[in-house]
């Protein structure tokens, strides 16, 4: 395999490749060695401890409905926040000021402040003006959408304007010379490629959604798949073996949503009928559209922002 | 208007997320260097096991690996990292080494980006000329990459700084801690929310605009 950093190995470094194997193959197992005996010591082998998971109890009582939770939560909180952010991302775009500042503003300012802090604000404010409406089983709920949204409305926004920004100039020049109007540009010649544009770039979000679910489990106790474990190791004793299970099902989960969005862009960056700008799927802790404010615009984008370069 | 502050260590809660930050920001930049060395490394056992690394860990929620230091870790096996009694500096501790797991993976990704960033050409020219392997990398390849970096790494620095919150879960006394505690005892709740917004925009908005600003100016033109 050659890449930028080496050329095809010849026979000294095959050799060295070799050792450098057997060293690492060595540090390895004795990290996974000294893992399983310490599992072993503290009697997490036991059969029983693990058997539950067997069982489709289990399954049905305790892990599957909290995986319905954050499911619940994660949609709705797309499906709130992605036409706020459309609008948002608009807004930035637009040609007047008193349309773009505060709409900067609003972007700039909740994508600054921890998603936590959104929720727990969030949960006090429903408990505190809304208690009559809201009652307090579904408040986490409530709570955790909102902050969601707030955070992930402002994320996508700048998704969106990165995904109109990462359009070839001419669509907008060609749109304007047969006479559209700025609203026609934007409605029938940006918005409709953009969105195609994004697709990669909104799916990964999703996944950073699906994540930040598990933080209303704990902070603000809501029933989803994190805050199973609670019910789970108590009814069993089996700390361990309960997380390690929900760690695989969010892995397992956000993995192929991850590969989802990969196969999106690979895809759509093939397609020749597009005009060949993507915006990345990114690597899923800041979105690609970040790259907006540090990086400058370019005329593709995903470029640098680890979703594969063209 | 702010006397309901008065007993709250709001600095103090403050100056813990800033050290959160800075620690776990070192250790997470050394691991995710190591990280990415190896998922670009020709040793092809490496390279698998960054990959299934970043993959594994950037899938889990942040939550689920910081609970897990503090019930799985610390009660569980009795990993203390060396505070068995001290319990503040315990959970500090425990923090720090879920935040480092976690974002060494995003770290490890914006470093390959980097790299792949670099031309192959560029290699392919430096090698034609003579230049060996180490000459190859610290002269044209590494140079290049270590400009295209900033960018991304800024990225996971104010993301590694919002998400030092998250040790609120194992009850590390941080900003996002006393704010729940805060919201939950006084009534004052958007004069709150406002003190707090605006201690997280102080701390993120200055990294974001220098190093944007240095990510600019380092970055290659092509």
């Amino acid at each position: 395999m050659s890449s930028v950093l080496y050329d095809i190995p010849g026979p000294k470094a095959k050799r060295r490749n070799l050792i450098f194997s057997a060293v690492f193959v060595v540090l390895f197992a004795l990290v996974a060695w000294w893992a399983i005996k310490l599992m072993g010591d503290t009697d997490q082998w036991v059969w029983a401890k693990w058997e539950p998971f067997l069982t489709a109890d289990v399954w049905t009582t305790y892990l599957l409905p909290a995986l319905a939770n954050t499911l619940k939560a994660a949609a709705l909180s797309m499906v709130i926040a992605l036409p706020l952010g459309a609008v948002l991302g608009i807004a930035r775009l637009s040609d007047h000021r008193w349309v773009r500042a505060p709409a900067t503003f609003i972007v700039e300012l909740f994508r600054a402040i921890p998603v936590l802090i959104l929720m727990v604000f969030a949960n006090e404010y429903f408990s505190q003006y809304w208690s009559l409406t809201i009652s307090s089983e579904v408040r986490p709920l409530y709570a955790v959408v909102t902050g969601l949204v707030l955070y992930n409305a402002s994320v996508l926004a700048e998704i969106v304007r990165a995904g109109i920004l990462s359009l070839p100039k001419g669509q907008t020049e060609a749109a304007k010379a047969i006479g559209l109007r700025k609203g026609q540009v934007m409605r029938s010649v940006l918005l409709p490629q953009a969105v195609t544009a994004m697709l990669p770039a909104i799916v990964s979000q999703l996944v950073v959604i699906l994540k930040d679910t598990a933080l209303g489990g704990v902070m603000l106790n809501f029933t989803e798949l994190l805050n199973s474990r609670k019910t789970i190791s108590g009814f069993f004793g089996n700390p361990i073996p309960t997380f390690i299970v929900i760690a695989l099902i969010f892995v397992a989960l956000n993995f192929a949503l991850t590969s989802f969005a990969a196969w999106l862009e690979k895809r759509l960056r093939r397609a020749k009928k597009s005009t060949g700008a993507v915006l990345g799927a990114g690597t899923g802790e800041e979105p690609p559209a970040a790259h907006l404010n540090a990086g400058g615009v370019r005329g593709s984008f995903g470029d640098g922002s680890g979703g594969g370069g063209t | 208007m702010f006397d309901f502050l008065e007993g709250y260590d709001l600095l103090g809660s403050f100056w813990t997320t800033v050290q959160l930050t800075v620690f776990s920001g070192i250790g997470s930049l050394v691991w995710g260097t190591l990280l990415a060395a190896m998922r670009v490394s020709p040793v092809p056992l490496m390279r698998g096991f960054g990959t299934v690394y970043v993959n594994v860990v950037r899938n889990i929620p942040l939550t689920v690996i910081i609970v897990f230091t503090s019930l799985g870790l610390a009660d569980t096996f009795h990993i203390t990292l060396g505070a068995p009694d001290d319990l503040k500096a315990q959970g500090f501790r425990l923090a720090v080494l879920g935040l480092i797991v976690y974002h060494a993976a995003f770290v490890c990704e914006a470093i390959r980006s980097g790299i792949n960033t670099v031309p192959v050409g560029q290699a392919e020219a430096a090698r034609a000329i003579g230049l060996n392997f180490t000459q190859v990398l610290t002269l044209v390849v590494l140079p290049q990459a270590f400009r295209s970096v900033v960018a991304p790494l800024t990225n996971v620095l104010i993301a590694l700084t919002k998400n030092t919150t998250i040790a609120a879960a194992i009850g590390v006394a941080e900003a996002g801690l006393l704010m729940k505690e805060i919201v939950e005892t006084e009534a004052q709740l958007y004069a709150t929310v406002a003190i707090f917004a605006l201690g997280f925009v102080i701390l993120t908005l200055p990294t974001g605009l220098l190093l944007g600003w240095f990510g600019k100016r380092v970055a290659v033109k092509r």
